[in-house]
């Protein structure tokens, strides 16, 4: 039997999908468009068939025959154009791109950020407090009377008598409170100044605090949620110790090590062989911060704790030298 | 306060072989001591060898001994160290072969501070030095070298053949526990974590002298001021004599590093690091009328400390006088002329209680700070005073001979009361975290000397030792608790937190957008101290009158150079410049976001705090590279990025405008814009001044901005409504037009804004020229203006109208002319 003009070209498109070089495109061409080509010769012999079928035949052989030539054609341009590359156009691609540079966030933010980042997924809120504070937000209300020798530990930068750079972010403590009704929940980072400069000490630094106050909050709530936070900021694996301490504005107080993440506690230089990192300070607050703010205290408990972020910028980038922060040479900015 | 292992053992027998139960690592047990009293809240920073000076001292014989060719006295020692034989002068007499002697090497560091270096004596190397007791700091008395017993090995390290060795714990106390400013203190401490027993010293005061008369007869003490001085108490001691202290004495006090003087001193001394309470001795001679009256000082008195000085005093200042005047600052220092010396035979020995913030305010006014005033500024015991008393007493009787006068003067009209707390054992559960019985706190307090009754199942009333005078309610007594239970052994556990979607304040979501956009934008973020210095003002050559001249003063600043606090973040930023210029980076893109301070002129107000945004661009636009050669930054290049941020703030109708020359000083006149949002300037733009760069040594071109980010704030919209996309074809006209060099673009293109034309969707600057053949002080500039309509194809003659009516605008308005 014959075949109909349709499985020729059905079997022209198989053929051409096979092909993967000019000549044998060329081959396929001549073998169906060629003189003695089938679709050729379909339509030299398109007068064979009964009279009613010869015009339909007749122009569907002719679309066809278009349609085949332009596939082999273009299959003929396309195999051009894939082989047509050679050295004399080709680029080096070794040489650099063309510069695109971001800018660097400071070492300081970027930890900042990251520590609020877990506080607020644990429902704090983030707040700020001035930088010049008066005595009474700084000292007096944190239960630090004047001439208590407590304001020996830290020195303090003062603008007038009653006017100084706060030493600490923890004034932010009251005014919250003076402004908020418990519960509340807050972190507050931000800027303090304490007038000591040495190789572990700037006099303007980062600190971030946190101060958590509802009914029935326990010394054990503070030593689960700042586990969570070290796990966090760390790793899983960061095991923490409290030990007793004072703090004048909590009682409990607390100073909280976590094992050197550097030796991971066999004692290395950043730990000063003691395996153990002090990392922060915390504590219950104590209830005379909770009266200058007129807060119940048989009602309401609570704990804050506050932080360098210098030094857990120093851990997590191992940084040695406190003082790169704020010489802001380049080549140190560009690393993070 | 350094506090030895040695006198420790005095009060409380310390186990040094118990495993340390909380961290595995401790290899010694003495660290294991230092940890167990870190993590019972007196923190050792540190832990030494007494003796470890004695490391580079080693057991010699002495081979041979010749004559010193050069000097009669001195003797040439061939020394035998057990490594090798050395030669070694030396000057004494009892030195004789074959004889065992201390022998210290080149680096070794004495007691008295002198190290020890290889030398040539009258000519002769001399590799060592054999040593007496006294230069080992092993004795006080001894004429010559130290002999050693001959079973010793030559060449074994002095501290390991006499089997010296004394730990010292340097505890860092937190002012809370000045109870633990002695060694009984400590002690006290060591034997509640060991669950061992404290000895106190045993007090045995000598039989008084019967016929020198009871003490009453002979002084007396009037105290003026029983709040300043609710305790005065004191001893007689008659025909002592003064001279050095036993070794034994001596050697204790430099334990705890203080400087042995003399007997009587030497006691009191003893006797304030043991009990803490300080103590001191007056030479009973020479106080005038034989009597003592504590009084608050008056205007215009002076005094002079023993250390020689003489002092002014104010009034409200607590001393101690005789008779006649004052003989010492009380609690902090005695006075010149009471002194104690070879010549006292009579001493009269004060014991008291001062108040701490009287102690502290004297002693912060004079700036006299001592071992004493450190005590009693942080409270001491009340009832302790007397038995410190008898112990320097005793002491004294003992060490420096002597008679008791009978009796003891004791000033306390009104004692103070105990502090009676009631502690509830449910509430302290609840606060702490934990789960114990009543009976276990009872236990817990009673190891610390509280007296505890109970006074129902949950009650109990608690009156905390005297010593303790941190220890004042309910919260308090929970830390103790806590402390004896254990820290790390409160259950860990997390407080229930209601579910809440934090927002963001608006402020810190900003600062935060703000920050990353610039980074975005190739800028680098710096942070400066916000203190600067005080000539920055000069430096940015401020105009007198500047609002930036507001700054506010550090009463004590750490440096000249940060002695005020910023009004502006360019000195810090050019600071930074220079910094990195000496580091060689010379391609800037940097910024800062802090805040600036403005001195309100209200002393005792805080000032008015700013937040401002400020960069720098210097250097290169993009480093050289292979597809493009370095070209330096200009205006426009900082001037894009500020536009750019802005823009992505959502702020899209800021303009920038020249400045006239007088409202910048920092920047170079005609090259500075301002930048306007809605009629209100929040910021500046422009090219650093070169008499500023000069004042901080800068020698390349710099850009800055500085945008106020409070009010940058206020303008960036808190929701954005998207615009349609145009569906019909834009056709753009160029127009070219000459004006005057001084015309602002910004003036041409706004007159397009205000003719209000639809159809007319972008008017963009494409060209501007100065130069031949445009005629000298015109310039022409090109604008491409986009044409659009929103709702259908636009023909070429309503375009054309609508460009001639602008052309017609700029001809007339800008006196332009268009090209020939």
């Amino acid at each position: 039997m014959k075949k109909t003009i349709e499985q020729i070209k059905i079997e022209a498109l198989k053929e051409l999908e096979t092909t993967s070089d000019r000549e044998s495109i060329d081959a396929i061409s001549v073998r169906y468009l060629g003189r003695k080509g089938m679709v050729t010769k379909f339509l030299r012999n398109i007068s064979n068939l009964p009279i009613e079928e010869r015009p339909g035949a007749g122009k569907r052989a002719n679309e066809i025959k278009k349609d085949l030539d332009k596939l082999f054609k273009e299959a003929l341009k396309k195999l051009e154009a894939r082989s047509s590359i050679t050295t004399d156009n080709q680029i080096d691609v070794s040489l650099p791109g063309r510069t695109v540079r971001q800018g660097s966030l400071h070492p300081i933010t970027q930890i900042t950020w990251q520590i609020c980042e877990i506080f607020t997924r644990l429902g704090f809120d983030i707040v700020e407090g001035p930088e010049v504070e008066t005595d009474y937000y700084n000292f007096e209300a944190l239960n630090i009377p004047k001439n208590h020798p407590a304001r020996d530990m830290q020195d303090t930068f003062y603008i007038s008598k009653n006017i100084v750079l706060r030493t600490h972010t923890s004034p932010t403590q009251p005014r919250i409170m003076e402004k908020q009704k418990p519960p509340v929940r807050i972190i507050a980072p931000g800027k303090v100044y304490r007038c000591d400069s040495d190789l572990t000490h700037t006099p303007m630094f980062h600190q971030i605090e946190g101060l958590f106050v509802d009914k029935r909050v326990s010394f054990g709530d503070l030593k689960g949620m700042l586990t969570t936070f070290i796990h966090r900021i760390f790793d899983e694996q960061t095991s923490l110790r409290f030990r007793p301490s004072f703090f004048p504005f909590t009682e409990p107080s607390a100073e909280v090590d976590i094992r050197c993440v550097m030796c991971r506690g066999k004692g290395c230089r950043v730990c000063s062989q003691t395996g153990w990192l002090e990392i922060m300070g915390a504590g219950m607050v104590h209830p005379a911060v909770f009266e200058n703010v007129g807060y119940d205290t048989n009602l309401y408990t609570g704990f804050a704790f506050g932080m360098g972020i210098e030094r857990i910028a120093m851990l997590k980038y191992g940084i040695d030298d406190i003082r790169k922060y704020y010489e802001n040479d380049l080549r140190f900015l560009r690393q993070f | 306060m350094k506090v030895s292992l040695s006198w420790l053992k005095d009060y409380v027998s310390i186990d040094l072989n118990t495993d340390d139960p909380i961290d595995g690592l401790i290899d010694s047990p003495i660290d294991g001591l230092a940890d167990a009293l870190t993590m019972a809240g007196l923190e050792v920073e540190a832990v030494s060898d007494r003796y470890s000076y004695l490391d580079s001292v080693v057991v010699s014989r002495i081979v041979e001994i010749a004559p010193h060719p050069n000097a009669d006295k001195l003797k040439l020692c061939n020394v035998d160290t057990g490594e090798r034989i050395i030669d070694v002068v030396c000057g004494a007499q009892n030195v004789k072969k074959g004889m065992l002697v201390p022998c210290a090497l080149p680096g070794t560091s004495f007691p008295n501070g002198k190290i020890l270096e290889k030398c040539l004596i009258r000519g002769k190397a001399s590799e060592g030095m054999l040593c007496s007791t006294i230069e080992l700091g092993l004795g006080i008395t001894g004429d010559g070298i130290m002999e050693l017993e001959q079973n010793l090995v030559v060449g074994d390290k002095l501290h390991h053949a006499l089997n010296l060795s004394d730990a010292v714990f340097e505890i860092d106390l937190t002012p809370n526990r000045p109870d633990c400013l002695s060694i009984i203190g400590t002690a006290r401490e060591i034997a509640v974590f060991q669950k061992t027993k404290l000895t106190y010293p045993e007090i045995n005061l000598p039989k008084p002298s019967e016929s020198a008369g009871n003490i009453s007869e002979l002084t007396s003490a009037a105290i003026m001021n029983p709040d300043l001085c609710p305790r005065y108490s004191a001893s007689l001691v008659f025909d002592v004599a003064v001279a050095p202290s036993p070794f034994w004495l001596q050697d204790r006090l430099i334990s705890t590093g203080l400087k042995p003087i003399n007997n009587i001193v030497d006691i009191t001394n003893f006797v304030m690091m043991e009990t803490g309470q300080p103590l001191h001795a007056f030479d009973f001679d020479r106080l005038a009328e034989k009597r003592i009256v504590v009084r608050t000082a008056e205007k215009d008195e002076t005094f002079t400390t023993l250390d020689g000085k003489e002092r002014p005093l104010a009034s409200g200042m607590l001393i101690i006088c005789d008779g006649k005047k004052p003989v010492a600052l009380a609690g902090i220092m005695g006075g010149l002329h009471s002194e104690i010396d070879k010549s006292t035979t009579r001493v009269l020995i004060e014991s008291a209680y001062f108040d701490p913030v009287c102690i502290r305010k004297t002693s912060k006014k004079t700036g006299l700070s001592t071992d004493s005033s450190h005590r009693f500024e942080r409270g001491t015991d009340p009832d302790g005073v007397i038995t410190a008393l008898n112990r320097a007493t005793q002491l004294i009787v003992e060490i420096c001979g002597g008679k008791m006068i009978n009796g003891i003067i004791d000033e306390y009209s009104e004692p103070l009361p105990d502090k009676v707390i009631v502690f509830s054992v449910d509430a302290s559960n609840r606060r702490l975290g934990t789960n114990l019985t009543q009976n276990d706190i009872k236990q817990y307090l009673k190891s610390v000397e509280f007296a505890v009754e109970k006074i129902d199942d949950d009650k109990l009333r608690v009156i905390p030792p005297s010593f303790r005078v941190d220890i004042s309610r309910f919260e308090d007594l929970t830390e103790e608790i806590a402390r004896l239970f254990g820290y790390n052994n409160i259950k860990t556990t997390f407080p229930v937190i209601p579910a809440k979607a934090i927002r963001l304040s608006k402020k810190i979501d900003s600062r935060k957008r703000i920050k990353r956009l610039m980074t975005s934008l190739g800028f680098t973020e710096t942070i400066n101290y916000s203190f600067i210095n005080k000539l920055s003002c000069d430096r940015l050559e401020l105009q007198p009158d500047d609002s930036k001249r507001r700054m506010l003063n550090i009463l004590n600043p750490i440096a000249e150079d940060q002695s005020v606090m910023r009004t502006s973040l360019i000195p810090g930023l050019l600071e930074t410049m220079n910094h990195n210029m000496s580091m060689q980076n010379k391609n800037l893109k940097l910024f800062e976001v802090g805040n600036v301070f403005f001195n309100t002129g209200q002393e005792d107000n805080r000032p008015d705090e700013v937040e401002m945004l400020s960069g720098i661009h210097t250097g290169a636009r993009s480093n050289a590279h292979w597809l493009s050669r370095e070209t330096a930054c200009d205006f426009y290049d900082l001037k894009g990025v500020v536009e750019e941020l802005l823009r992505k703030l959502g702020i899209v109708n800021a303009t920038f405008t020249g400045m006239p020359p007088a409202a910048c000083s920092y920047t170079k006149p005609g090259f500075t814009a301002r930048i306007i949002v809605k009629n209100k300037s929040i910021g500046l733009l422009g090219e650093v001044h070169h008499l500023v760069l000069q004042n901080y040594d800068l020698k390349q071109k710099a850009y800055i901005f500085e945008l106020n980010v409070n009010e940058l704030i206020e303008f960036i919209p808190d929701t954005r409504i998207a615009q349609p996309i145009p569906k019909f074809p834009a056709t753009s006209r160029d127009i070219t037009i000459i004006v005057n060099k001084d015309i602002e673009a910004l003036n041409i293109m706004k007159s397009v804004e205000v003719l209000d034309e639809e159809l007319v969707e972008d008017l963009c600057l494409l060209d501007v020229y100065e130069g031949s053949p445009v005629p000298a002080g015109k310039k022409s500039i090109s604008f491409r203006i986009t044409y659009r309509s929103a709702t259908q194809t636009l023909e070429d003659e309503t375009i054309n109208s609508i460009h001639k009516k602008i052309a017609d605008r700029f001809l007339k308005e800008f006196d332009a002319t268009l090209p020939v």
